[in-house]
């Protein structure tokens, strides 16, 4: 069983605890508005890919936390962390402040889990004019990535250790962010990607993805070719399913097994190891009339490999 | 079976009256300022979704809009809360008007509002006897279960008292009352239950769902009008909520998916005659999404033991896909005056 230490911090009413629930504790983001603040710490272990468990410390943000994090609570909140997750309330009055914030806490970051990653979240982006949204994160993230330059030393540093997303609970861009880094969180990913890569091939799909059972994140692709492709899909299938998996659970049942078709695509989802569903996508005219059965059968047989690496991943 | 072009599929449409079969049934919205007409327009027939809406500003002039690239082939008109909506312009509006609808903000005082509702149904009465009388108590999400049915109650009885003040007794017989929220099914609900009013062959079209359940063993089925996820007709059975919802879930996931990978590039709808999906639910139990015309798709639930002979169901299904084409090819032969013989072997299949 590996354990990954996940700091979220950000100023008070960032959306810290918003993201969290509906990420890992299936809320749908309407029902996010009961939370209330999060009172100094809060430590939630999500049980992630069956064998990996995220260890989130979700940090309250109100100033009085914030200089105990920085002070007396510092090398407990800072030490073996795998990744720090920095909120930005994209409409902040106090912008000055949150800067301020974030690179003392990237500096006790450092200095304490020199190997950590740190992922910044431009949040809230709803709130932004759809046709501003680009220009106006292009812009946070110009200024986080120079404040971030002092904390990691340089500029080459900088942009090798801190990514930026935007995000809005809303829409599917959440499920990116978060993608992104649990795919950094993953020990084997790599192995199991190759391994999908494989099944593509043998099974004659388009694009072949693995989601994590509880969250719906992808956790890896396999494809053929680029072409034609929405840069966006995977984030929004994750959202597309996730949004199923909660209206099934409503009804108090779960979905096994969606096939999609038209004239131009076959998709199917299924429930694939323990901890992952699978999505196989076949393209092209004609492939609405490919045997499911065959394709079922396949999913079927990968099954036990995958199973395998899980465990050796595990291990 | 795919001589059907789709100029005729186009032509699935229905009118108040043959006499008007020109002109396309009005609904028309009203209802006090903030009251939410404009968001239930924009939610449900422009996939607009429902946290966008706070942006909606107040609507400052009368709205007209066609329901467009949906089988719903109606106009909605809207008034603004502050305007009242009868004047001698709107008067031949009112005449075509298919149901008049009120928006009650639920979660405000609604004394005024209520009054002007009975105001304006005796209004629109005496222009036109054929109006369907449809209140929606909206944003119903922010109330508790228990004052929900109070509102619904308290209004149906000042209703009722204000009318029959005005000796109109009888126009509380085609009032309706609708629980809404944008934020949940109950306005695609309460919205498909004023189209159903409106479309004359519901009853074929019930009795048509009804055999094909029958002889398919499925539990329920409802036929929907893809963009807008208004069912257009259901089988005798009662609706649940939550399979409604359920349904209409679905279709957003064939839908979605479908925008993804299967849109093809000359931007013509990724719904096609091949569109279909299956989900099986760990309840043992199958929900299949099949396209019966451009707008429209079958949607239907059953247990998964019954969806084992998968070709008695698409036999089933291909006849009830002919039954509903000669429904509204009768329809279209009856508007065109050109003589018919046929419209008795509709249902005569089993």
């Amino acid at each position: 069983m590996s354990k990954r230490k996940v700091l979220l911090m950000g100023k008070s009413g960032s959306g810290k605890t918003s993201m969290r629930s509906i990420i890992f504790a299936n809320y749908i983001a309407r029902d996010t508005s009961r939370l209330g603040p999060t009172i100094e710490v809060e430590h939630a272990h999500v049980r992630f890919l069956g064998n990996l468990v995220l260890h989130l410390w979700d940090c309250g943000g109100q100033e009085t936390f914030m200089e105990n994090y920085l002070q007396n609570q510092k090398d407990q909140i800072f030490k073996n962390v795998q990744v720090l997750i920095y909120v930005f309330d994209v409409e902040s009055r106090e912008i000055e402040r949150d800067y301020r914030y974030y690179q003392s806490c990237l500096e006790s970051l450092l200095a304490n889990s020199p190997n950590a990653k740190v992922f910044c979240l431009i949040h809230k982006m709803d709130l932004i004019q759809e046709d501003h949204r680009d220009q106006t994160f292009d812009e946070k993230k110009r200024d986080i990535l120079r404040l971030s330059e002092a904390g990691a030393g340089g500029k080459d540093k900088a942009s090798e250790v801190v990514q930026c997303f935007k995000s809005s609970i809303w829409d599917e861009t959440l499920y990116k962010a978060w993608s992104a880094i649990v795919y950094k969180l993953i020990p084997n990913v790599h192995a199991i990607e190759a391994k999908l890569a494989n099944f593509t091939e043998v099974v004659e799909a388009s694009e072949v993805l693995l989601f994590e059972r509880a969250t719906f994140l992808v956790i890896a692709h396999a494809e053929v070719s680029e072409q034609n492709k929405d840069v966006h899909r995977f984030e929004k299938v994750s959202n597309i399913i996730k949004q199923f998996k909660l209206s099934c659970s409503k009804m108090g049942s779960q979905f096994e097994q969606v096939q999609v078709k038209n004239d131009q695509f076959a998709a199917f989802i299924e429930a694939f190891t323990p901890n992952t569903f699978i999505m196989v996508v076949l393209a092209g005219p004609g492939s609405a009339s490919v045997s499911a059965t065959t394709i079922l059968m396949n999913i079927r047989l990968a099954r036990k490999h995958f199973e395998r690496l899980e465990e050796a991943g595990a291990a | 079976m795919s001589s059907y072009g789709d100029d005729e599929i186009d032509d699935y449409a229905y009118g108040l009256d043959e006499a008007e079969r020109a002109a396309r049934p009005i609904v028309i919205l009203t209802g006090l300022k903030r009251s939410g007409k404009t968001s239930i327009r924009k939610v449900v027939f422009q996939k607009m979704s429902p946290n966008e809406t706070l942006f909606e500003e107040s609507t400052a002039r009368v709205t007209q809009d066609t329901v467009r690239s949906s089988f719903i082939n109606f106009e909605t008109v809207e008034f603004p809360g502050q305007l009242s909506p009868f004047d001698a312009n709107t008067e031949d509006m009112f005449r075509r008007c298919g149901a008049l609808l009120f928006i009650i903000d639920a979660q405000d005082d609604y004394t005024e509002a209520q009054k002007t509702m009975a105001q304006y149904f005796a209004q629109a009465y005496q222009i036109n006897q054929n109006i369907k009388f449809e209140v929606f108590i909206h944003k119903v999400d922010g109330l508790p279960e228990e004052s929900k049915l109070d509102t619904n109650f308290e209004l149906f009885h000042k209703m009722k008292e204000d009318l029959s003040e005005q000796g109109l007794d009888k126009i509380m017989n085609t009032v309706s009352f609708h629980l809404t929220s944008i934020y949940d099914h109950s306005i695609f609900e309460a919205f498909s239950k004023v189209v159903q009013k409106l479309i004359k062959q519901l009853p074929t079209l019930e009795r048509l769902l009804d055999i094909f359940n029958q002889s398919s063993n499925v539990e329920k089925s409802f036929l929907f009008d893809v963009v807008s996820k208004i069912y257009i007709a259901t089988d005798s059975s009662p609706v649940e909520m939550a399979t409604y919802e359920l349904c209409c879930d679905m279709i957003d996931v064939t839908i979605d998916i479908s925008a993804i990978y299967g849109s093809k590039n000359d931007g013509t709808s990724a719904f096609d005659e091949k569109s279909y999906a299956e989900i099986r639910l760990q309840t043992e139990q199958v929900l299949v999404l099949r396209q019966l015309s451009k707008h429209l798709a079958l949607v239907c639930i059953l247990r998964s033991e019954n969806y084992e002979k998968k070709g008695l169901i698409e036999h089933n299904f291909n006849i009830f896909k002919m039954g509903i084409e000669k429904v509204f090819r009768v329809r279209k032969q009856m508007n065109s005056g050109i003589p018919h013989s046929n419209s008795s072997q509709v249902g005569s299949y089993q």
